[in-house]
């Protein structure tokens, strides 16, 4: 896929302009968001839960309608999106859950093969009907988060990290142009947490795409990310390398500083 | 250490008084049902004589009816129950997924699923093979569909049930490969179904097979019209075989139900 040479001859990948989403009127939880996206690698969003960093990332893939704003990708705006034209423009977007979000009685290998429910017909999907060139792909990914030899256990019979990277894997089966990630990292151990953001930054770098990160751990986003995005309150306070973040602006985005020991 | 005596009561005394109300109202209900069924005593006391009339009746059982009527009637019963079982998926399916508030978040849906599933229940299958038996006349079709409209109701309420305790966070992440809306019922809510729509499934067919025993009585063809001739005619060592042929088949289809879902689920 040319991703990136599409992305050469645009301003941006993704450019997201004046983004607002209330839930309840009145109540903004993201307050008028800009932000541009055009580089590979890993750009982590850091603040506090309940700020609207879910929020943010569920509006990127139109998983949640936002209330005003854009979304350019690829040139389109995802905001205007309906019907298949949406199912087109989010077939390019992987996203990676907290919670993993696997279908749990399916086989792990079925579970990597349905990233690519979004490019079939719902008859293919129901006869398995999967191409001879997907089902190597998505045993290739299974491979390189290694996972081979779990392919036909059901999804429910995995661990926690190995969960997540069935999830990655399927997001990357989606060959998107770039992956959102809310919170990949939350539910898992401090090693396996280490270990997803490896897996994150090494198919980011692969498929030459952005990898969009939600996390609140700052250590862990700051020994991953090439950009930090700080959000606080519904707004972004933040918005440059990670050697950039003082303890002045995680005070802004946290609040308090007992913490920052 | 303070001293002071916390003050903690499981009711308040308003609480209190409406229990003791609700006591009342029940006692007061139990007392007059009992006075309202006016048991007449003559009937109650001869009970046991009659019952051991009955039985001597209904003995030695009729061992050679069974090949005469009671094998193709049987058939016939265990056909009327998984056919319309088989029927009531036909509207049972697209009601539960209407009636979900997982799948469609249309008020209008909902009510109108509601509607059917409510009204399929609240008619007895015995009252919906009357009005069969009126429609088709007797035999197997009115059966079939006393027991496919009520089973509608009940297989489409529990359905849309299980469909409502899918994890939802399955089918946003589905939702955001672009799948369709299809393909997110096939490959999302299905799989996660499936366990409770087979159980629902044999469950109503194990409950179909005792109803379909019944619906003969009216006319609508099965085992019950074997019953019911037998019992006309007073033959009741007939009737005690006929007996036996439901209680086994009841039985027989217990087990397989059990065996079948233990390998399902």
């Amino acid at each position: 896929m040319p991703s990136h040479n599409a992305a050469q001859t645009n301003p941006s990948l993704l450019a997201i302009k004046g983004l607002k989403k209330e839930y309840t009127a009145g109540n903004p939880i993201l307050k008028g968001i800009d932000i541009n996206i055009n580089e590979p690698g890993i750009i982590a969003i850091i603040g506090p839960s309940g700020t609207g960093k879910s929020t943010l990332l569920r509006c990127i893939n139109r998983l949640i309608d936002p209330t005003a704003g854009q979304i350019i990708f690829n040139d389109a705006d995802l905001c205007q999106a309906k019907g298949s034209q949406l199912r087109k423009l989010r077939r390019q977007v992987g996203m990676v859950f907290q919670e993993y979000n696997l279908v749990e009685r399916l086989t792990v290998i079925e579970n990597v093969l349905t990233g690519r429910l979004g490019y079939m017909s719902a008859w293919n999907a129901w006869r398995r009907n999967f191409s001879q060139e997907n089902i190597n792909t998505a045993f290739n990914l299974l491979e390189s988060v290694g996972l081979t030899e779990h392919a036909k256990k059901r999804a429910d019979s995995l661990s926690g990290g190995q969960r997540q990277r069935v999830g990655i894997a399927r997001a990357v089966m989606q060959d998107p142009k770039i992956l959102l990630a809310d919170e990949p990292t939350s539910s898992l151990d401090p090693k396996t947490a280490v270990e997803i953001m490896e897996l994150l930054e090494r198919f980011s770098a692969e498929k030459n795409i952005p990898a969009l990160v939600n996390i609140h751990d700052v250590k862990l986003a700051s020994r991953f990310a090439k950009r930090m995005i700080g959000m606080s309150n519904g707004v972004v306070v933040y918005d440059g390398p990670p050697e950039g973040i003082t303890d002045e602006h995680l005070k802004t985005i946290y609040g308090g500083e007992s913490w920052l020991v | 250490m303070t001293t002071i005596d916390h003050h903690w009561q499981r009711f308040t005394l308003k609480q209190k008084l409406s229990r003791y109300a609700v006591y009342l109202v029940l006692i007061m209900a139990m007392v007059q049902s009992i006075q309202s069924v006016e048991v007449i005593p003559e009937f109650f006391y001869d009970a046991p004589e009659q019952m051991a009339d009955m039985f001597n009746r209904m003995w030695p059982i009729d061992f050679a009816y069974y090949q005469v009527a009671v094998h193709d009637a049987m058939i016939e019963t265990l056909n009327i129950a998984t056919l319309g079982t088989l029927v009531t998926l036909i509207f049972a399916v697209p009601l539960a997924l209407m009636s979900s508030h997982n799948i469609s978040s249309s008020r209008w849906g909902h009510w109108i699923a509601k509607f059917f599933l409510v009204s399929s229940r609240s008619v007895n299958s015995l009252v919906w093979a009357l009005l069969f038996v009126s429609i088709f006349g007797p035999g197997v079709i009115a059966g079939v569909l006393a027991i496919a409209l009520r089973s509608v109701g009940f297989v489409g309420k529990l359905l849309g049930e299980a469909i409502d305790e899918v994890h939802m966070g399955s089918i946003e992440a589905l939702k955001a490969t672009g799948a369709s809306w299809m393909s997110i019922l096939l490959k999302g809510y299905w799989p996660q179904v499936l366990p409770a729509f087979f159980s629902i499934i044999l469950f109503r067919w194990d409950i179909n097979v005792r109803e379909s025993a019944v619906l003969g009585l009216v006319g609508a063809g099965g085992i019950g019209v074997v019953l019911s001739d037998s019992m006309n005619l007073f033959e009741w060592q007939q009737v005690s075989i006929a007996l036996l042929a439901i209680f086994a088949v009841v039985i027989v289809a217990e087990i397989v139900v059990v065996q079948i879902r233990k390998r399902l689920i």
